[in-house]
């Protein structure tokens, strides 16, 4: 009860404004005001695209890196894969305040860690600060979330590899494959409703989990200039207001509420679609 | 062929070491620079905390000056009360939502699984007025019970799955032997599931531990701090102190990095049966 109240409270609290007592009904006019009004509409577009860029890069950068892992672990020949495995999921553990503090530390260059590592590369003039540039902002966070987060993926895959049984992959060999089309003819097809899995969970974790590490690494203005802003913290700064705009209760409602439905459509199209279809194809 | 063999396999050991390297790197470097003196820190980051460099400045600065004591009971006190309710009801559901047939037992299934896809932080608008209705507001209690709601939908889910594979004789022969409900949970299921709670306890803990979000918003007061909190307001205040910042990261992250290390081989064990599984 703890869990669905607040949501089916804020979905009421999204159809009022603030008024006498409880507040004035007024329907679906909140969610006008997001998509209409330009100085709603700017901002939560703008934080929508940032979510669908943030999604993208995971799916293209962070998920094919975790496959890839998983798969060289998972070769049975492999000495060492238990110890990698523990230092691969390692910085997913970590607190995302630390996380973040500590790749501004490096990307800092005040520090100067990453400029000295470049110089010694000798590509030390192409350094810059990213994470205060506008165009380079976003990118950066998405990396540094990579790198915390790429553990969980790989689990998932790593799992579902070791389960692909031995003798499908004995017949491939005998079949005269080796090991790459082995992994993209055979094991691959077979860990499809895991792809399926790790898709749903990036798009979910895309639009809640993203809030920790921008506003830890960023702030609640999502700077510079907003361009690392996302459905998160543009939540938080609804509710909760900063410098001169006051909270507004029923607009942060309003908000909470629009994610909501965008995640539940999400979920819908994977339980519905995808996973439907990943289920007819495993039997 | 024995050759090439060899060839793919330092292949693949590069790629690996390579990625180890850059998962590892950072959190070393914050380490070591937590144990050295301030100059130090600037001129050598690299450099590793030996004979001059060396101090303990930043930690002493830390334990002295700041409240991190306190942030670090309330992140504990706040962790193994949550911990413990979600482990407590977490498997009293399960094994009754796995026992027993009862009305609308597919329908509180269902239930949970939509607990788990949809985050209960969009409900953080009315959470907090709910916690301030209840005068809650700045409390532990207030984390604590957002927390077991937050963890107890996946607990049931991870639970559910193993309970199922319980025997079903082990528990009518108890029955036979006349022992009451509770007893058969607490002295058959439960010591037949032990592994699986040490999973659950870990999947549950890195999150309440790590959160930033409920305590910035919920208990965001001075006496209420939990160590995530703590480490992120220290940072803005001591920016120029930076023995002190690096070794309050230090000090955030060696709880957890005891527990994985202690945990690590169930917890990945945990993780790849309840993949198979689900």
């Amino acid at each position: 009860m703890f869990a669905i109240y607040p949501i089916v409270e804020s979905l009421r609290l999204s159809l009022y404004q603030a008024g006498e007592g409880d507040g004035v009904f007024v329907g679906l006019a909140n969610y006008a005001r997001l998509v209409g009004e330009p100085y709603w509409a700017e901002q939560f577009w703008n934080a929508f695209k940032n979510n669908v860029l943030l999604f993208a890069m995971h799916m293209l950068i962070q998920n094919p890196i975790a496959l890839a892992l998983a798969a060289l672990l998972s070769i049975p020949t492999l000495k060492g894969a238990a110890t990698y495995r523990t230092i691969f999921f390692l910085p997913t553990l970590l607190s995302v305040v630390v996380v973040g503090f500590i790749w501004q530390l490096i990307l800092s260059p005040l520090w100067g860690v990453t400029p000295a590592f470049m110089n010694w590369l000798g590509v030390g003039s192409f350094f810059k600060p990213w994470l205060g540039l506008e165009s380079t902002a976003l990118i950066t966070v998405t990396l540094i979330s990579i790198w915390q987060y790429v553990g969980i993926p790989l689990m998932l895959f790593y799992a579902a590899l070791l389960n692909v049984p031995e003798e499908t992959i004995e017949a491939a060999r005998i079949d005269g494959l080796n090991g790459w089309w082995i992994f993209w003819k055979v094991k691959l097809p077979l860990i499809l409703p895991t792809l399926g899995l790790v898709g749903i969970l990036t798009y979910i974790g895309n639009f809640t989990a993203s809030f920790d590490l921008i506003y830890s690494i960023q702030g609640g203005l999502a700077g510079p200039n907003f361009s690392t802003d996302v459905m998160g913290t543009f939540l938080f700064r609804t509710f909760f207001g900063f410098q001169a705009q006051l909270g507004d209760v029923h607009m942060g409602a309003t908000v909470a509420s629009a994610l909501f439905f965008i995640i539940l459509i999400g979920v819908s199209l994977y339980l519905f679609g995808v996973q439907r279809r990943l289920q007819r194809y495993d039997h | 062929m024995l050759v090439r063999e060899r060839i793919t396999s330092t292949g693949i050991h590069a790629v690996l070491i390579a990625y180890s390297m850059l998962a590892l790197f950072p959190l070393v470097l914050i380490v070591i620079n937590s144990l050295k003196s301030k100059k130090a820190i600037f001129r050598d980051p690299t450099g590793l905390p030996v004979g001059e460099a060396f101090s303990w400045k930043g930690y002493a600065s830390v334990l002295t000056n700041s409240d991190f004591p306190l942030y670090f009971g309330n992140s504990l006190i706040v962790t193994c009360v949550s911990l413990f309710l979600i482990l407590l009801f977490g498997a009293m559901a399960s094994h009754a939502l796995s026992e027993y047939r009862f009305p609308g037992d597919t329908f509180l299934g269902l239930y949970l699984i939509l607990g788990i896809m949809v985050p209960i932080r969009l409900g953080t608008v009315a959470l907090l007025q709910l916690v301030v209705d209840l005068n809650l507001a700045n409390t532990l209690t207030a984390l604590i019970l957002v927390y077991t709601a937050q963890g107890l939908p996946i607990a049931i889910f991870i639970f559910t799955e193993f309970l199922k594979s319980v025997s079903r004789e082990i528990k009518d022969s108890a029955r036979i032997d006349g022992l009451s409900e509770y007893r058969i949970f607490f002295e058959v299921v439960v010591p037949l599931v032990r592994p699986v709670i040490a999973t659950v306890a870990v999947f549950s803990m890195i999150p309440i531990w790590n959160d930033l979000c409920f305590p910035l918003i919920l208990s965001p007061g001075e006496e209420t701090r939990t160590v995530t909190l703590g480490v992120q307001q220290f940072i803005g205040q001591y920016t120029v102190n930076w023995g002190a910042v690096l070794a309050s990261l230090s000090v955030a992250i060696l709880p957890v990095l005891i527990m994985y290390v202690i945990f690590s081989k169930q917890l990945i064990r945990g993780i790849t049966s309840g993949a198979v599984k689900g």
